[in-house]
């Protein structure tokens, strides 16, 4: 039998340590919706998700009930809406929207991803037009995640769409001044985009996904936080073991509700996200863990092999705990959504560019990070155009979701509200780039080889 | 199904029984227990049978909380599943 003290472990990690599962994410296939009319197509998707997914939400939380750990978000992600909706010809796509922020409301989820074009290479018409209409759509809908995908290791980065991007970005901080540039929030931009992601804002269901899918994000900073405070002082293979060790107790549960959501939904199962996602909670934070191994504050000198430790060790750990790992799995840095990092930011600690720095061995990218609200829109595609190259030449995924928050200068606070946080507004390199956002055209693809 | 009962909180008299009679009155079956007092704080962990109960899990967790708060300890159940999963391979 478990013991006394296995139990006490688990409950303490969920009740002390904010243990929780972060999200199930349903993916629902949107391509047998086309339509040539977009109201047709609209009806067809608003059907298909509500009756897809009107019963994850009561089924989540009686899981979460059942094993007595929180399952914080039930959320959807649905096929690229450029790719999906290419067949309705329209101009604008934001009626589309407003449907899948309707269909979200009906079934209860907080977000609904899926509002992205891959362009990595180039766009269709359909690709232009959502990517036209992503301002409009994410200030005018509430529960709507939009992502594009610019840059990837084989084809290179669109240097067109990057430049873009800056544009759209600092459209939508216009258009959401009044609710701190909220849509920015809501918008990332990838190189390598993957299509099994759980997690929001870059959620979406890939084309080559089955039709449904339940794809799970686990969560625990607090957990590897509180394994280290244990191990204080212990030597690298110590900590990497402890990192290990949590990561796979973790995940393992994760794979555990996966797989009850997936029978009950009776929707196959997808993958395990293995990520460390922090929240604005004391002791949810992914800053905490940085400053147990010994660092004084985040972005300090040591931040990005620390990070890389803890990147590298949970994948370790929760790969063995779960039949199949997928998603962006690592250690996430927000900084809105995890307080240490914004007192890291507001002591100086953390810059942008040791951020960036990070972003080389984290999980994902730039994330949830406020500039000042007037950094030219070419700047802003120089911050995305750095990204997506660490990206490229390294195989991984990297993200930007920045916010230029309207009307913000410096050491400003940005509110944004619930698990977005609030973000202290950091400092942009003041030279410009202009002239090489201008060039446009593709940057063609690496060398996959004298890896130096 | 089994599930795993923990009962945490200031010792008194009385813990155990009311506990047990809940359980006994709704036909779920003791498999194992274990109960330590440290520095006047009870901690008891219980392993159940569910499958001679009729009411819905949330049900008797609900009233298995109610015994609780009555006696002033905190009483949660919980699927074995989740204990298994993390800590054996």
């Amino acid at each position: 039998m478990i013991s006394r003290f296995e139990i006490q472990e688990t409950n303490r990690m969920i009740e002390e340590s904010n243990l929780d599962v972060r999200t199930i994410t349903m993916g629902v296939s949107l391509l047998d919706c086309a339509d040539a009319d977009i109201d047709v197509f609209c009806r067809k998707i608003y059907d298909k998700i509500t009756s897809a997914a009107g019963s994850l939400v009561a089924v989540g939380d009686d899981i979460g009930r059942q094993f007595g750990i929180p399952i914080v978000n039930k959320r959807i992600a649905v096929t690229p809406i450029a790719i999906a909706a290419a067949g309705t010809g329209a101009a604008n796509y934001a009626p589309v929207a407003h449907t899948l922020d309707r269909a979200a409301a009906a079934v209860g989820v907080n977000f609904i991803g899926g509002y992205s074009a891959l362009i990595h290479k180039g766009s269709t018409p359909a690709d232009k037009a959502l990517v036209d209409s992503i301002p409009e759509a994410l200030s005018g809908t509430e529960r709507v995640c939009a992502s594009v995908n610019v840059g990837s290791s084989r084809a290179g980065i669109n240097m067109n769409a990057v430049r873009r991007m800056g544009e759209i970005i600092r459209e939508m901080a216009r258009l959401t001044r009044a609710r701190g540039s909220l849509a920015c929030a809501k918008f990332v931009v990838f190189c390598n985009a993957v299509e099994d992601n759980p997690f929001m804002a870059g959620a979406f269901h890939g084309v080559g996904e089955r039709d449904r899918v339940i794809n799970v994000g686990v969560s625990g900073p607090g957990a590897v936080k509180r394994a280290l405070t244990e191990a204080k002082g212990a030597d690298f293979e110590t900590l990497c073991e402890t990192v290990k060790r949590t990561a796979f107790k973790i995940t393992r549960v994760g794979q555990l509700v996966a797989q009850e959501a997936s029978r009950r939904l009776n929707v196959p199962f997808g993958i395990i996200d293995l990520s460390l996602a922090p929240t604005p909670t004391v002791g949810d934070s992914v800053a905490e863990i940085l400053m147990e191994m010994g660092l004084e504050q985040p972005g300090a000198p040591g931040t990005t092999a620390a990070v890389a430790i803890l990147n590298d060790n949970v994948k370790k750990g929760g790969v063995m705990a779960s039949s199949y790992v997928g998603g962006l799995s690592g250690a996430f840095i927000p900084v809105s959504e995890d307080h240490g990092m914004i007192e890291a930011a507001q002591c100086g600690a953390l810059t942008l560019e040791k951020l960036e720095a990070m972003t080389c061995v984290c999980s994902v990218g730039l994330d949830m990070v406020a500039i000042p609200g007037d950094t030219p829109a070419e700047t802003i595609s120089g911050l995305i155009a750095d990204e997506m190259a660490i990206g490229m030449i390294n195989h991984k995924t990297t993200a930007v979701r920045i916010i230029p928050a309207a009307g913000k200068r410096v050491g400003d606070m940005v509110e944004f509200g619930g698990l977005l946080g609030s973000a202290p507004v950091m400092a942009v390199n003041r030279f410009g780039c202009g002239p090489f956002i201008r060039r446009g055209g593709r940057v063609p693809p690496p060398l996959h080889s004298f890896k130096n | 199904m089994k599930g795993i009962i923990t009962v945490l909180g200031q010792d008194r008299v009385g813990i155990i029984a009311r506990v047990c009679t809940y359980l006994a009155e709704h036909g779920i079956n003791i498999l194992d227990i274990s109960q330590t007092i440290v520095h006047g704080y009870f901690n008891m962990v219980m392993m159940v049978d569910l499958s001679g109960n009729k009411d819905s899990f949330e049900q008797t967790a609900a009233g298995l909380e109610d015994v609780g708060r009555a006696i002033g300890v905190r009483v949660k159940l919980q699927r074995e599943d989740i204990f298994d999963a993390m800590h054996r391979v």
